[in-house]
């Protein structure tokens, strides 16, 4: 089979993306600037054997893809700010009963219903926290629609290699914008499939006692093994415990089984860092000034480069020191009010080096808006 | 198989108060799976948060014991995507009609086939004794200390008017008469609500004079008369039991079916 190429919407891509992943359970709420992913699934998933449901909101559709998830299916939500909001009590419970599942953020302006239709990257923190207590999470962004397609299937394969959510951090800009995509021939990237037992009918099945390499192997509902789920505390049974060891080890391995495993789950890209002496950071839609901007001044030997985040979280701390070390500046480019930069604050020796260009009026930050921060830190006037 | 035999018997003595109607609805329930000679491994029961959701640890069946509120939504997600599944949703009232009164009536409209159970006993329990959106008018609560001025729902019309295609009500009083109606319920192909009225002397009767578990029970025989009966039409203050509802409508996993098959061939063209 010959690769497939599409002029499309990085929705779409995101569908793409996730129908090569293997995704064949949806449930969802429509939502701008997301909707375009549930449309287009509505259509496709069928015309696989798989399920489209339009739940009655967005809190419903998480429920709805983790009940799918437990029957062992490949599951996918998509929605914007709002519906993340209302999604994440049962994102919590994903992260506790360790159900892989995907959800992805076009993300739109905020708080409350913000800005609908225009840019923003305002959820950052809100993906890493929005839920309440400890727990690990992992995210994703792109900037182009290659990479959307591409970090789509990445986010199915890391769901399913460590149990958890994984969130698709798109963004307006992405989401809506049309240009060229690439698909595959299947088989041409590595899909990961669930970690399912070995253990004989009849014999005990611990759903939550991990491998030797920290993967716990699952049983579909449905299945030989009866086991329980929940979201409170639970032993290694899945059954209810508030023992104080319970408790903190259930706790520790969730958080640990992500972090142990970042430099696994990192992904970046990068452009002229090698001797870059003003870095820009960035991702998502910014990313693609800032990557416009480093090329147009390299060409007027300006030794401008780029660190491209891919995933925010966990956050690479370690990476982006160790990028950075070298250079005079750092320049965080985002569309919100620092919340990457707050990070790289805190991954960086000196953080008085750290600046933001930022824009959050609902537009795009331009390489011009970049090229002026950065005149300023030259000192080259504004 | 025997009815011990459907439950996990290591989690016993269950953790409801002396006197609950919970672990009666749980005996009913085992009693028409029993009947029923279903096979614990096509059972999922998905419970949300209370006191009447902690029955889904009981039980030898898949159980998921989800957020409070959003059983049925996480039953959708579990039922669709494997529609050989039996699934039996028991709720509280609280669970059932205040926070998850959305899902209920989006459940009943769609008609997918599970049993939903509403394990009524007008008060959250788990959190102390506060009123439920079916503790109605004049009840005492520790958040009604005047006593509540807020209106409660009829299950039944409720479930009727969403769409479900089979309701019936029961109550603890009435163990044998529920289990045959849950095993209707069950064996019904669309969305099954059956209401059942379990006492909480705790923190319902203590507040509201209700008297002890067996003065409860007694007083579910004295406010109830079979749907159909002359002391029901000559009393019509008093509650009906019995199925009020029982009619044919597509199910919905059965329509997603012929989705699939009408994409499946554009697909193919």
């Amino acid at each position: 089979m010959e690769n497939k190429i599409k002029f499309v919407q990085g929705n779409e891509a995101c569908v793409e993306g996730a129908l090569y992943a293997g995704v064949d359970f949806y449930a969802g709420y429509p939502i701008t600037p997301s909707t375009e992913i549930a449309e287009v699934l509505s259509q496709r998933l069928p015309q696989a054997g798989g399920k489209f449901i339009q739940m009655e909101d967005e809190i419903a559709s998480m429920c709805a893809i983790i009940g799918a998830s437990l029957t062992g299916h490949k599951v996918m939500t998509a929605t914007s700010g709002p519906g993340f909001s209302l999604k994440q009590e049962a994102i919590g419970y994903a992260c506790m009963a360790e159900i892989p599942c995907v959800i992805a953020n076009v993300q739109r302006g905020g708080p409350s219903t913000g800005n609908p239709t225009h840019v923003s990257q305002g959820d950052i923190n809100q993906a890493r926290w929005g839920t309440h207590g400890d727990h690990a999470i992992i995210a994703l962004t792109a900037s182009n629609h290659q990479d959307v397609f591409e970090m789509t299937i990445d986010a199915f394969n890391l769901a399913e290699t460590y149990r958890t959510p994984v969130i698709l951090l798109l963004d307006e800009a992405i989401g809506h914008m049309r240009e060229k995509l690439e698909i595959p021939a299947a088989g041409e990237i590595e899909l990961v499939e669930r970690l399912r037992t070995s253990v004989p009918k009849g014999v005990d099945y611990r759903p939550y006692l991990p491998r030797e390499d920290g993967r716990l192997p699952m049983s579909d509902f449905g299945g030989e093994h009866r086991y329980n789920v929940t979201g409170l505390y639970h032993d290694m049974w899945g059954f209810p415990s508030a023992s104080p060891q319970v408790v903190n080890e259930l706790l520790r391995h969730l958080v640990d089984k992500i972090d142990i495993n970042i430099e696994k789950i990192t992904r970046y890209k990068e452009y002229f860092l090698d001797d870059a002496e003003y870095i820009l950071v960035s991702y998502g839609s910014s990313a693609r000034s800032a990557i416009h901007l480093a090329k147009n001044r390299r060409e007027k030997g300006e030794k401008i480069g780029v660190l491209e985040l891919q995933s925010i979280w966990p956050f690479p701390h370690d990476l982006v020191r160790e990028k950075c070390s070298r250079a005079k500046s750092v320049v965080v480019v985002e569309m919100n009010l620092g919340q990457v930069m707050a990070q790289v604050k805190a991954s960086v020796d000196n953080p008085e080096k750290v600046f933001l260009a930022n824009r959050i009026d609902g537009k795009l930050i331009t390489p011009s808006d970049i090229k002026r921060l950065l005149r300023v830190i030259q000192g080259r006037g504004i | 198989m025997a009815v011990q035999d459907y439950i996990r018997q290591r989690f016993f003595p269950h953790m409801w108060c002396p006197g609950c109607g919970h672990g009666i609805v749980l005996n009913s329930l085992l009693r028409a799976v029993e009947q029923l000679e279903l096979d614990k491994n096509d059972i999922v029961m998905t419970s949300g948060i209370g006191c009447s959701a902690r029955i889904s640890g009981y039980v030898d069946f898949h159980s998921l014991h989800t957020i409070h509120g959003r059983a049925l939504a996480f039953a959708t997600g579990v039922k669709l995507s494997k529609p050989e599944l039996t699934l039996l949703v028991p709720m509280g009232d609280g669970d059932a009609l205040a926070i998850g009164g959305n899902h209920f009536i989006h459940a009943a409209r769609r008609n997918i086939d599970m049993t939903a159970i509403v394990m009524n006993n007008r008060i959250y329990g788990m959190t102390g004794g506060q009123f439920s959106p079916l503790s109605g008018c004049g009840i005492k609560a520790t958040t009604a200390p005047y006593t509540t001025i807020d209106n409660d729902f009829n299950v039944v019309d409720l479930a009727a008017a969403a769409g479900a295609t089979f309701v019936a009500r029961s109550t603890v009083y009435h163990a044998k008469e529920s289990t045959e109606l849950l095993k209707n319920a069950i064996q019904h192909k669309g969305f099954s609500v059956v209401e059942i009225l379990s006492q909480c002397p705790t923190h319902f009767g203590r507040k509201n004079k209700g008297g002890d578990a067996a003065a409860m029970m007694e007083n579910y025989k004295n406010i109830t008369a079979p749907v159909g009966s002359k002391t029901l039409e000559e009393n019509p203050e008093l509650l009906g039991r019995g199925i009020f509802v029982q009619k044919e409508r597509p199910e919905y996993c059965q329509e997603y079916d012929k989705i699939i098959e009408v994409a499946m061939k554009g697909a193919s063209k």
